[in-house]
């Protein structure tokens, strides 16, 4: 189905499943421990012996020689695999360094060895016996010591440089000006589910039960990677533990678990020890921001100005930290640059809300600071430089997701391309009143409860909606249930339970009658999940499977498809109505269709919108903050399920609460790696740091996204609050931090004596 | 639970056989192999086993009893949180051999998918959850949690250390702090516990 | 984790006996940071000796109005108990400030003071770490230290112990008993009991080959109001920056421990002299020599306004 004019009236509009609250379809499995991850397939391969992979001690040189002896003598070893004897290995389309090192090791941690053995415990033994000698060699891990030489690195397909007007002379002109930098630390996704995968060879056929979000994405890079045709490889991944970008791509235990299986001669699993995941996989990486913002004396931007500097190997990518400053706030004359130091870090990548997470972390400190130097209100200014336009004309829509690597052509400008829907003020105007925001007092230090000083901060919160193809295949058994197949992933998210929100609303059946199958390459391509692209796109794909399968079904029932009703498992028209299940007496029918995107988000910017309200608590002895409430108002389309969305954007507030407060990879500079490589010391945030979370959505649909009118909002709940939890501690303390994490020992020296 | 007991039960035979001529190596090889006989879930189970492996691992890879999850396998998350003698315990941190006539609860032991524990039917209404990963574990902290409050155990936010103790919101998130939920699903999850706490009470 | 022989042992006896016949053997009791170790063959020990069935899991009262606690009592048990909470509520509440509610189910008083550092240097087989692996010098020196030592440091180490427990064990001035292969039974003083690194950072007790704990024992109340401030970026389930257990007299006197500033919990009997005369005088004798590197010279401000703040709310 080709989507390419505004949606109108359809099936989705009754909300009789749609947007309602349901409960998730797969939450008696969750909690009761049977629903089955990618290490835990005993049902699937009986006999899986154990992987134990080893990681490089060095971050940047060669292997001179690997010691195996002990190894592969020891009890229990059935085979060790090394690039020495793994035959040729392609690097994945997706991935910036190898996935098996050697000799050449790219990164602290990078997979070195797999040491395969019957038992876990045998395998790990063996694995600590490999005597590795190394060359080590000089590499670069300072990104303040890289940002000279940094080079210009465009986000995804966009442009590295953009410009409208002329920024430095506008900027010059202002009466009031900000420049300031603000930088923001290395982090990890941290998901409770190490990478983890069960490989089993039939011949020349491989199967891997893995933790993946993009599946196709999967069977591709494995396929590329091990030099096998796409055909003889299949990805199962029905439940992931949490992904966060972590697992948008193939890494070292999908591919050492397949080896492992090969030179075994029997299926193999493989889990990422805790301690290795964090050098040996994805980051997001660490950024400097400069920004700079000119504006009249009462408030109006009229230059803005957003550099940012990261890091990544040798033909990485760059953080999209400026994305969201080309159209956020208004103003005349702006520029963003985006610059890229080659590090000899782990690799670089997404991590939720890559761009929008770490550049609003800083531009929504800047706006704060900005509103304090005109004596303004912080949402005063922010509505005072609202606009319906996208204002960075001269710029492709910028995206760093690696979704965009699908985009099907270079996206044309356009002269004042307006939003498709845009309600940041009301977020704002909303959240004020339920935060009580008009008691906020302007002049920081001025609130104390006990031995607390307490704070209010807010930031906007924004986040772009992107569309992409997505299929899904739909089946009306015989016993009148529907099926529904795509290859999409729940990796926390609710796709089980709106995608069979979506078939139950469309085929006119009770939520129970749905069943819904996700993960598996044998199903139809999906959108995948990543960059809060799932839910909108997924969706819209099963859409359009169901109503091919409609007019099968009318077809079949003799109803004139345009005509027929399809609700309370019956097909009605007219005064004639005939059970669903009768279509599929003769056997099942089954539809499988994709939705396609026409040009509507040329013409129409589709972004989302919100407005973080956080209150702080900073002990007036110790510095430690703590932080107490928190309110998220949200506009992003139709909400499919509020109970599941809303459980997106409180999570997202909460991993922005570690942005914000203690998350931060410790780079050890000499050796080149992060340090704080365990749970324990990155530290994330626990119940004890989260508060009661409040979030309102606002009333929207916005028919330019899909059919379903809905919107990605998993991500948006991250944009943003960080800054306002910065904003909320500079308001309690007068100690404005511009180093993320904001941690106590850069607040201490600062406060009042004690006493 | 009639189900999940006989799943478990057959998969932990099946592999037996698989691995006796492990066994005989090992017993030749090495003294490391020990017994351990203790009970999951009402159930006597006996196993014979590397002593290296914890309770974790034997209950995961041994018993087939995968709800209990490896997050991290250093006591730095709470996911493989069982319950053990009514306690609460890490199971990745203690070693199998270490619980020769224990008993122990795992998250299959507390409900079914078609008979939920109180705690877990919670857990779905107030979506205390999402990827499902650190769930067991959080469940079954929260239901041994609810015993220790009742017990009269302190906590670090305990006010009065010689007075009763109330669940109050500080309470249950200090108490439940040894449960990381990466999804962040906190503010849901302290709803569900405060609903079971209440229709305990 | 290397194989290992494992044994249940049925007397603190037979469990010395064992540890002494066998080369490279280890007690177990909780296990949650052995195990841990092990996995990660920072810990290879030969031989596992379970002390869990030795019966040392109970609290007595002494004839000198103090507490026996058994080595095996859980930290759960021990911050639970009424003697404790009611007469050493320093002790509870650095209990409960530790861990998470799981591992304090686990953690036996004795392995309590037995735990290793968190340093993350020592943590990382690939990195140096003179603790580890004597003579491979200090990943933390000029590396990452932010949580490391400011005090009783040297230049072959500067890790911190980790134990909450301990500091208000400090604090009370308990005495760890011990019995050997021999049978013979010693009291060790809290303060003798933990070294500081010196040149031999691997060295962390004064406990000898096989000997092993069988109590600690707490003297009679010390009365007064009890502290156990913990300061840490995340709220819960996070090892200390900087804790400061104290207890304050009505007139102002008392005692001052430190936890997260040195290889061992920390505490300068003369420094308490200066605690009528505020929290400035103290810190600057309690930490006197200190040397914070540029990462953790916050942990001196942190000390003196928690202390500073801790004395304010003893005065009331």
């Amino acid at each position: 189905m080709k989507f390419d004019a505004p949606a109108t009236t359809n099936p989705i509009d009754q909300l009789k499943v749609v947007g309602q609250p349901v409960d998730r379809i797969d939450g008696p499995l969750k909690t009761t421990g049977t629903a089955r991850y990618a290490y835990e397939r005993h049902d699937a391969v009986p006999n899986a012996a154990y992987g134990y992979v080893v990681g490089s001690a060095i971050a940047k040189g060669r292997i001179k020689s690997i010691d195996v002896a002990a190894a592969k003598a020891a009890l229990g070893v059935l085979a060790i695999v090394t690039a020495e004897n793994a035959g040729k290995l392609e690097k994945g389309r997706l991935n910036t360094a190898k996935l098996l090192g050697g000799p050449e090791i790219q990164h602290y941690h990078q997979a070195i060895a797999v040491v395969v053995a019957e038992t876990f415990e045998q395998a790990r033994d063996a694995g600590q016996m490999l005597r590795v000698d190394y060359d080590r060699e000089q590499g670069s891990f300072d990104l303040r010591g890289g940002m000279d030489t940094a080079k210009p690195a465009g986000i995804t397909a966009g442009p590295p440089d953009t410009a409208v007007g002329n920024f430095g002379s506008a900027f010059a002109a202002a009466p009031v000006q900000l420049d300031e930098t603000y930088t923001t630390p290395d982090e990890s996704h941290a998901m409770m589910e190490p990478h983890a995968s069960t490989a089993a060879w039939d011949g020349d056929k491989l199967t891997i039960w893995t933790s993946n979000q993009m599946i196709a994405w999967g069977v591709g890079e494995v396929a590329k990677t091990l030099n096998m045709p796409k055909e003889n490889v299949r990805l199962i991944s029905p439940f992931v533990g949490g992904g966060f970008g972590a697992k948008l791509f193939v890494r070292s235990d999908a591919i050492l678990a397949a080896l492992g299986a090969r030179a075994a001669g029997r299926p193999v699993k493989v889990t990422l020890q805790r301690a290795l995941v964090i050098n040996n996989t994805t980051h997001r990486p660490a950024t400097i921001q400069r920004i700079r913002i000119g504006t009249t004396r009462d408030g109006k931007i009229t230059a803005v100005g957003h550099e940012s500097w990261s890091g990544d190997l040798t033909g990485g990518k760059p953080d999209g930290a400026v994305s969201q400053t080309r159209m956020l706030y208004a103003g005349a004359d702006r520029m963003t640059a985006t610059r890229l130091a080659a590090l000899d870090l782990p690799e670089s990548n997404a991590m939720r809300a890559p761009g929008e997470a770490t550049g609003m972390m800083a531009l929504e400190i800047a706006m704060d600071e900005m509103a304090e130097r005109l004596g303004m209100d912080p949402i005063e200014f922010r509505i005072l430089n609202d606009t319906q336009v996208v204002p960075d004309v001269a710029s492709k829509p910028p995206s760093q997701d690696p979704q965009a690597i699908n985009n099907r052509e270079a996206q044309s400008p356009s002269k004042d391309k307006p939003f498709s829907q845009r309600q940041l003020v009301q977020c704002f105007r909303t959240g004020a009143e339920r935060f009580g925001w008009d008691k906020r007092i302007a002049q920081p230090g001025q609130v104390r409860d006990g031995r607390w000083l307490v704070g209010i901060g807010v930031a906007s919160a924004f986040r772009n909606n992107q569309l992409t193809k997505s299929a899904a295949r739909v089946r009306l058994e015989t016993d009148g249930t529907v099926t529904v197949e795509t290859d999409m992933t729940d990796i926390g998210t609710g796709s089980y339970t709106i995608i069979g929100q979506t078939a139950a609303e469309m085929m006119g059946v009770p939520l129970q009658k749905v069943a819904v199958r996700l993960g598996d390459s044998s199903f139809p391509i999906s959108s995948g999940s990543g960059g809060q692209w799932g839910g909108n796109n997924s969706t819209a794909g099963v859409y359009a499977a169901c109503v091919k399968l409609r007019e099968m079904v009318a077809q079949k029932l003799g109803f004139n498809s345009a005509e027929a009703a399809f609700s309370d498992g019956e097909v009605r028209a007219g005064n004639r109505a005939v059970p669903l299940a009768d279509a599929a007496r003769d056997g099942s029918l089954s539809a499988e269709d994709a939705i396609e995107y026409g040009d509507l988000d040329k013409k129409f910017q589709q972004s989302t919108f919100g407005a973080h309200f956080v209150e702080v608590v900073v002990d007036a002895a110790t510095a430690e903050i703590r932080v107490r409430r928190m309110l998220a108002v949200c506009a992003a389309g139709r909400i499919l399920n509020p109970k599941t969305a809303r459980s997106q954007v409180i999570g997202a507030m909460t991993m922005g609460v570690g942005a914000a407060l203690m998350e931060e990879l410790v780079v050890d500079k000499r050796v080149g790696f992060f340090v704080n490589h365990d749970l324990a010391s990155y530290e994330v945030p626990v119940h004890a740091d989260i508060p009661h979370q409040d979030m309102i959505f606002l009333d929207e649909t916005d028919p330019m996204s899909s059919p379903m009118k809905a919107k990605g909002v998993a991500e948006l709940g991250i944009c943003g609050v960080a800054a306002a939890v910065a904003n909320a501690v500079y308001n309690a303390t007068g100690v404005r931090v511009r180093d993320y994490p904001v941690t106590l020992d850069k607040l201490i020296a600062k406060l009042p004596a004690v006493g | 639970m009639g189900t999940a007991a006989s799943v478990a039960l057959g998969a932990t035979a099946g592999r037996a056989e698989a691995q006796a001529p492990l066994a005989q190596t090992l017993a030749a090889g090495t003294p490391s192999l020990s017994k351990v006989s203790f009970t999951v879930n009402g159930a006597a189970r006996e196993l014979e086993l590397d002593a290296r492996t914890t309770l974790l691992d034997a209950l995961r890879e041994h018993l087939h009893l995968t709800g209990s999850k490896k997050g991290c396998d250093q006591g730095q998350c709470g996911a493989c949180t069982v319950i053990v003698g009514g306690r609460r315990v890490t199971s990745c941190l203690t070693l199998a051999v270490m619980h020769q006539g224990h008993d122990i609860t795992t998250i299959e032991g507390l409900g079914t998918p078609e008979n939920l524990h109180p705690m877990q039917a919670a857990f779905v209404k107030h979506d205390g959850y999402q990827c499902g990963y650190c769930t067991p574990g959080q469940i079954c902290s929260a239901v041994a949690m609810l015993n220790e409050v009742k017990a009269g155990i302190p906590s670090h936010v305990t006010a009065d250390l010689n007075a009763d103790i109330e669940l109050t919101n500080a309470e249950l998130r200090e108490r439940m702090s040894g449960n990381i939920c990466r999804c962040g699903a906190y503010s849901n999850i302290a709803e569900a516990i405060t609903e079971v706490a209440g229709r305990q009470a | 984790m290397k194989p290992f022989t494992y044994e249940r042992a049925n007397s603190p006896a037979q469990a010395a006996a064992s540890a002494s016949r066998v080369d490279g053997a280890k007690f177990v009791a909780g296990g949650t940071n052995l195990l841990d170790l092990m996995k990660l063959q920072i810990e290879t020990p030969k031989h596992l000796i379970d002390v869990n069935g030795l019966g040392l899991d109970k609290i007595e009262e002494t004839a000198e109005g103090g507490l026996r606690i058994g080595a095996l009592v859980r930290n759960t048990d021990l911050a639970s108990d009424k003697r404790v909470r009611k007469d050493f509520a320093v002790l509870s509440r650095a209990l409960v400030a530790g861990a998470n509610g799981q591992l304090r189910n686990q953690a036996t008083t004795a392995g309590n003071l037995l735990q290793r550092t968190r340093c993350p240097y020592f943590y990382d087989t690939n990195q140096p770490c003179n603790k580890r692996q004597p003579g491979s010098g200090c990943g933390a020196l000029q590396g990452f230290n932010r949580s490391h030592a400011i005090v009783g440091a040297s230049d072959a180490c500067i890790a911190v112990h980790p134990s909450d427990m301990a500091v208000a064990m400090r604090l009370l001035d308990a005495k760890v008993e011990t019995v050997r292969a021999d049978g013979a039974v010693r009291s060790i003083p809290i303060a003798d009991f933990h070294r500081l690194p010196g040149d031999t950072p691997q060295v962390e007790t004064a406990l000898g080959a096989g000997e092993l704990i069988t109590s600690v024992t707490l003297p009679k109340p010390l009365g007064g109001a009890h502290f156990y401030r913990k300061v840490r970026d995340r709220a819960s389930f996070a090892f200390a920056l900087v804790s400061v257990a104290a207890v304050v007299q009505r007139d102002g006197s008392g005692r001052v421990a430190l936890g997260g500033v040195a290889h061992k919990p920390w505490r300068v009997e003369a420094a308490e002299q200066k605690m009528p005369q505020g929290a400035k005088a103290v810190t600057a004798e309690l930490l006197a020599g200190a040397k914070p590197t540029e990462q953790n010279a916050f942990k001196v401000a942190v000390v003196e306004r928690t202390l500073g703040a801790v004395l304010a709310e003893a005065k009331g």
